[in-house]
């Protein structure tokens, strides 16, 4: 008992979660652990664990951003605007990125300038700008998916591989190993940490705290544009209402990753395995005939849950 | 022998990893002024709660007039008729004089509040005690002398039997004080027992019958005022002979290397004017709120500046920011770690080297092998402890942790250094090597801002003396012309003088 309670203290609830389900998913469903299954879950969680890293350099930095999903469906939808304007496939695939890309860091920047600028709660602007991206999304869509996307895209960042490994999965691998060292031997990895555990001891030590949580927030944005580009690429058409579960699944997952979200604390690795934790409960109540409506309550249950038990865990500390 | 009022025997109380109490014994008597002495987080302030019921504590007997008590919560002792009246206020700042003074024991008629008798009877006690206040008016609205009144005035609605103050004095005038040891006079006339906390020997010495010495959660003494000499209370406070606490710092007169003119800011500082030499620890000192901290402050731009000039090293600092600051030599190191100096979370080698991670850095990269190398040799030369670099700060003792804060000076060329209420909260172990940290800066050509609430390190420590009141200079004057007394009537601004 004093053992688990010590793991517990230490990275948090995620391995109990992790080994609990396990045992769960099998007993009710053989499939859960076959091969074909397991491709099938690191295939899904890459989306995740970059749309994850991504919302962890913003609640690093004590913010959160809810519109990595809208950023994501108006990525999307921008870029295969783009594409299917243009004739040359690669000419188009290329602009076509760029473009998703550049929207959806612009959408961080607009979010970074009014957090870090004037001052405005996380909560605040990014929720508005949940709306206002999506309402763009959908307004320039018209409502309606966009298909006829170059051929190509699909076949090379949706579903191509290399070696027998999932594009996707290589490019998210590629990611989080990027951030990984940015987040742990460069300074902005270190003026993050310093920003979100202690803003005005920050200040003092002469870190342009403005400039450094403004950057959280441009790269969120760059990183979601990532995902929104590799989504689009993967259903093959621009989505209106792609990625509305992002939110969400994001922060639950780097919470229940050992992420605090008061700011300062936590390793993109715990992030990565919270991803990897909420996709495999989705697996597996799929598996299990569980309805969509009811896999709703459950992702809901398992944030306020993970944060209740992040608290718990303080409190434990503390003594 | 007068009847014992309140009598406290072998109070024990532990907090995570500190003893704050260890087998305490007290004794207040009916009538009497005790004064409670001791350095910070020598468990004073854990002694006035326990009595006052807002802490439990964990083995030990409160008698009270003989009979042995229990509060659960400050509710109950205020029913028992204890009252204090605590430094950091607990005032609603949107609610009125009257309301705060009511609040928590509103008068009701029929389950309603009778706004009018409380305002009647919130008047009585404001004129009872003479404080000057309209009891209309909101607490967001008041000077902080006159919330400190309010504090007061909250503590005598119920008849009062034991009166505890914790540092009354703090933010109030010297009309104010006397008026305040009138009141203190008048009360102990009338058999209520005081306990009064406060650091000002000079001040209290006028006013207390009695005092009891706490020095780490222990009491060390009790004296009858009369024998209570400055040097025999330092020498009990601290453990240690007051020679071998302040080391004798020499100062040589050396080239001014900062000189403010005329400055003024936006939050209070009036045309202040001062020069800093190399080699010189310029004491600042002033009452809580005289903007003493704000001196530090605007000098490393956390103040909006609306007049004057800061000339370092003979150029003008034109765009002032911390980073900018820091670049040209200046570090500051706030008053209030916890909140403006550490990133608890982090460890201790994140936070030695946050305001100089930049040296560390090639082509993009921090240097972790180098970092670690440059913090281990600190922390061994600073003696921190324990030397366990990675282990999260907040796990440190307060020494420990400020002289992380301090030590982040020493990483690169530091020409200036800002010290904020440097050994506050620290023990006097601590208190000794950062008073030898700042000899060796001065030794090696530094010049030193000092800011301090501790009259004794201004007096024993700093080559000159600046004392602050009302945002104004109202003296500059040489240590060996310094005196306690001295420095005390420039608290209250010159006309006093």
């Amino acid at each position: 008992m004093n053992l688990l309670k010590r793991i517990f203290v230490k990275v948090g609830i995620l391995p109990f979660l992790l080994i609990i389900l396990f045992i769960l998913f099998s007993i009710a469903e053989s499939r859960f652990i076959s091969i074909s299954n397991i491709l099938n879950v690191s295939r899904q969680a890459t989306y995740l664990a970059i749309v994850t890293t991504a919302q962890m350099m913003t609640i690093l930095c004590a913010g959160f951003d809810l519109s990595v999903g809208s950023s994501v469906a108006l990525t999307g939808i921008a870029a295969s605007m783009v594409m299917v304007s243009i004739q040359d496939p690669i000419l188009a695939i290329t602009l076509g990125i760029l473009t998703g890309i550049g929207v959806a860091a612009f959408i961080g920047l607009i979010n970074g300038i009014t957090i870090a600028l004037f001052g405005v709660s996380p909560f605040v602007v990014t929720l508005g700008m949940m709306s206002v991206a999506h309402g763009f999304a959908l307004l320039i869509s018209g409502g309606a998916p966009i298909f006829n996307l170059p051929s190509q895209l699909n076949q090379t960042l949706g579903i191509g591989k290399i070696g027998g490994i999932p594009i996707p999965l290589l490019m998210a691998c590629c990611i989080i190993a990027i951030i990984y060292i940015m987040l742990s031997k460069t300074r902005v990895g270190r003026y993050f940490y310093a920003i979100g555990g202690n803003k005005e001891a920050a200040r003092l030590s002469g870190i342009p705290v403005k400039k450094y949580t403004c950057l959280a927030y441009v790269l969120c944005g760059i990183l979601t544009g990532i995902a929104g580009i590799m989504l689009t690429a993967r259903v093959a058409s621009g989505e209106p209402n792609l990625g509305s579960a992002f939110p969400l699944e994001s922060i639950a997952a780097a919470v229940i990753g050992g992420v605090s979200l008061r700011g300062g604390e936590g390793n993109l690795i715990g992030a990565i395995f919270g991803a990897v934790l909420i996709v495999l409960i989705r697996n597996g109540m799929d598996l299990i005939n569980i309805s969509s409506y009811l896999q709703m309550v459950v992702m809901g249950a398992l944030l306020i849950f993970a944060v209740v038990m992040d608290r718990l865990r303080l409190s434990i500390k503390s003594v | 022998m007068p009847e014992s009022l309140l009598k406290a025997v072998n109070i024990t109380k532990n907090f995570p990893g500190v003893k704050a109490l260890d087998k305490v014994c007290f004794e207040l008597q009916a009538g009497e002024v005790h004064v409670l002495f001791g350095e910070n987080g020598a468990g004073k302030s854990t002694l006035i709660k326990i009595f006052a019921g807002s802490l439990i504590p964990d083995k030990g007997e409160i008698l009270l007039k003989g009979s042995p008590v229990s509060f659960r919560n400050p509710y109950d002792a205020r029913k028992k008729g204890i009252s204090a009246v605590y430094q950091e206020f607990s005032l609603i700042n949107q609610l009125s004089v009257a309301e705060n003074i009511f609040l928590g024991a509103e008068i009701k008629k029929i389950g309603i509040l009778d706004d009018k008798k409380m305002l009647q009877k919130a008047e009585k006690i404001l004129n009872e005690l003479n404080f000057p206040l309209n009891p209309k008016k909101k607490v967001g609205d008041l000077k902080r002398a006159e919330r400190q009144m309010t504090e007061i005035a909250k503590a005598f609605k119920n008849r009062i039997k034991i009166l505890i103050l914790d540092e009354p004095t703090a933010s109030l005038t010297d009309m104010e004080v006397k008026r305040l040891f009138e009141i203190i006079k008048n009360l102990s006339a009338k058999g209520v027992g005081i306990i009064y906390i406060s650091h000002r020997i000079n001040e209290f010495k006028k006013i207390g019958d009695r005092i009891t010495i706490l020095r780490n959660g222990k009491n060390v003494g009790a004296l009858d005022m009369a024998e209570a000499k400055e040097e025999k209370l330092i020498t009990l406070m601290t453990g240690q002979s007051v020679k071998n606490i302040f080391p004798k710092i020499p100062f040589k007169t050396n080239e001014v290397i900062l000189s403010v003119k005329n400055l003024s800011t936006r939050d209070g500082l009036k045309n202040i004017s001062f020069d800093v030499r190399r080699g010189e620890i310029l004491g600042v000192a002033g009452l809580v709120g005289s903007g003493k901290s704000r001196i530090g402050r605007s000098i490393f731009s956390l103040e909006e500046i609306c007049a004057g000039e800061i000339i370092f090293e003979k150029k003008q600092i034109k765009k002032i920011s911390p980073k900018n600051c820091i670049e040209k030599g200046i570090i500051y190191s706030p008053a209030d770690r916890h909140k403006e100096g550490l990133v608890l979370c982090r460890s201790v080698k994140e936070n030695q080297t946050l305001a100089s991670i930049s040296l560390f850095e090639r082509r993009g990269f921090i240097n972790l092998n180098k970092e670690t190398e440059t913090v281990r040799k600190v922390v061994d030369k600073m003696s921190i402890h324990p030397p366990d670099l990675d282990r999260k700060i907040k796990n440190l003792s307060g020494g420990n942790q400020q002289k992380v804060v301090l030590s982040r000076g020493l990483n690169q060329k530091i020409k200036l250094f800002i010290f904020d209420e440097a050994t506050c909260g620290i023990d006097i172990g601590a208190k000794h090597e950062v008073y030898l940290f700042l000899k060796e800066q001065i030794l090696k050509g530094a010049a030193v801002i000092y800011i301090s609430s501790e009259l004794p390190e201004i007096l024993r420590l700093c080559h000159t003396i600046m004392v602050i009141s009302s945002g104004e200079i109202s003296s500059i004057m040489q240590s060996e012309d310094a005196s306690e007394e001295k420095i005390l009537t420039n608290y209250f601004g010159m006309e006093a003088v």
